[in-house]
């Protein structure tokens, strides 16, 4: 699956399936700290994404960009 | 996953309600939320204009749309910082959302009207960004309030804000700053009133509130604030938050409703005022970044009016050594290890 990362901008490719959390998981990243937008919208945090999704994993906080994960 | 409301497919968790919910119900949620936070603090009358502090983010611009979908007439006020291209990006943002909505945008650019920009003031007075952009957002964003004749000006702070600006002033007990931390701080002394109607959402709920309402916002951060110290307290707070949802919020309104009255006094005899509200490498007093300074004046600036501890309020006094200096280019800052 194609994973869009912000701040900065990148992408990354990523053997599916794989559930939304262990993604996250994977990625070191907070779900506090983030959303997962595929199509213009939200992807429910139970779902499982297939190997040829395609997602955006949107950072929330504001305030100044943090550190690359 | 199924909304709490409606039982049909929903599209967001919110752990620290221990509830799932479909666009409609959330959407919905956020407009309650937003609600209960003016009626619970008296922030706004029905019928009272309000001018809305917009930078082209997530919060600025959800709080703008709220606003009007509850029935407020609300203005925005974007200004200018000179940050090159994502001041440009997020003007554009602005304009866009006011254009689409015929919404009226004010607009005031630093460097138009004062000849100088933030990376260039930070040059010349020697602080982080922050302190200039700060100092100068708010004595813009009051003036225009007050010169507009608005009763309200309303900014997009939101819960994760608040809790991080209050953490950092726990942190290093900046008892003046605690005694100002309200989702309100009452018009006087020539300063508008000032309003945080978005302390009821987290960062997260805005920017799924703006995704779900198709609201274009400026997702890249500024980039003279990268590292700064406020994130350092958010990604702590979150952690908590992950481990324990809802500890932001029982933070943060636990102060408001149990801790802000005892820092009253110190809410006027300490801290100084003109902008020092940021905290990240050698600010004056150490606050918090994001910390709402004193709002003591004894008298009209000589140079603008607007209400000045001094003579020349701080804002003219950051012109004076600022405007038309050389212009020094945006540059993320250099940070202590």
């Amino acid at each position: 699956m194609k994973v869009l990362l912000r701040n900065p901008r990148r992408e990354l490719d990523v053997a599916g399936p794989m559930s939304i959390t262990r993604l996250l998981q994977q990625l070191d990243l907070n779900r506090e700290s983030v959303l997962v937008i595929s199509d213009g919208t939200l992807v429910p945090g139970d779902a499982t994404l297939d190997d040829d999704a395609s997602i955006e994993i949107r950072p929330v906080i504001s305030g100044g960009q943090g550190p690359v994960r | 996953m199924k909304c709490r409301v409606c039982r049909g497919p929903a599209v967001i968790d919110l752990p620290r309600h221990n509830a799932n919910f479909c666009v409609d119900h959330f959407l919905r949620y956020c407009r309650n939320q937003v609600e209960r936070a003016i009626h619970d603090f008296s922030m706004l009358a029905p019928g009272e204009r309000v001018l809305v502090a917009v930078s082209g983010g997530k919060d600025s611009l959800a709080l703008w749309d709220l606003l009007g979908d509850l029935g407020w007439e609300a203005d925005g006020l974007y200004v200018g910082l000179g940050l090159g291209d994502y001041s440009d990006v997020s003007g554009d943002h602005a304009r866009r959302f006011a254009q689409e909505r015929d919404l009226h945008l004010i607009e005031v650019d630093l460097r138009a009207s004062y000849d100088f920009d933030i990376p260039t003031a930070a040059a010349v007075t020697r602080r982080v960004p922050c302190s200039a952009c700060g100092l100068s957002k708010r004595h813009l964003f009051d003036a225009a309030a007050v010169d507009g004749g608005y009763d309200a000006m309303a900014t997009g702070h939101n819960l994760d804000d608040e809790a991080a600006v209050l953490y950092g002033n726990v942190l290093r007990w900046q008892t003046a700053y605690l005694g100002r931390q309200r989702p309100v701080l009452p018009a006087g002394n020539g300063f508008p009133r000032k309003v945080k109607p978005l302390v009821r959402l987290t960062e997260r709920e805005t920017a799924a509130y703006c995704v779900l309402r198709g609201i274009d916002y400026q997702v890249e951060e500024c980039p003279m604030a990268a590292g700064n110290r406020h994130l350092g307290y958010k990604e702590v707070l979150n952690e908590m938050e992950r481990r324990s949802p809802g500890t932001k919020s029982s933070f943060y309104f636990g102060f408001v409703d149990r801790a802000v009255d005892r820092f009253a006094d110190a809410a006027w005899s300490g801290g100084p005022s003109g902008g020092v509200g940021f905290d990240d490498g050698g600010a004056d007093d150490g606050a918090a970044p994001g910390a709402d300074p004193p709002r003591r004046a004894l008298g009209p600036c000589t140079r603008c009016g607007a209400p000045a501890e001094s003579e020349v309020c701080a804002f003219c006094r950051l012109v004076e050594r600022a405007g038309g200096a050389e212009p020094v280019p945006v540059a993320p800052p250099r940070r202590r290890s």
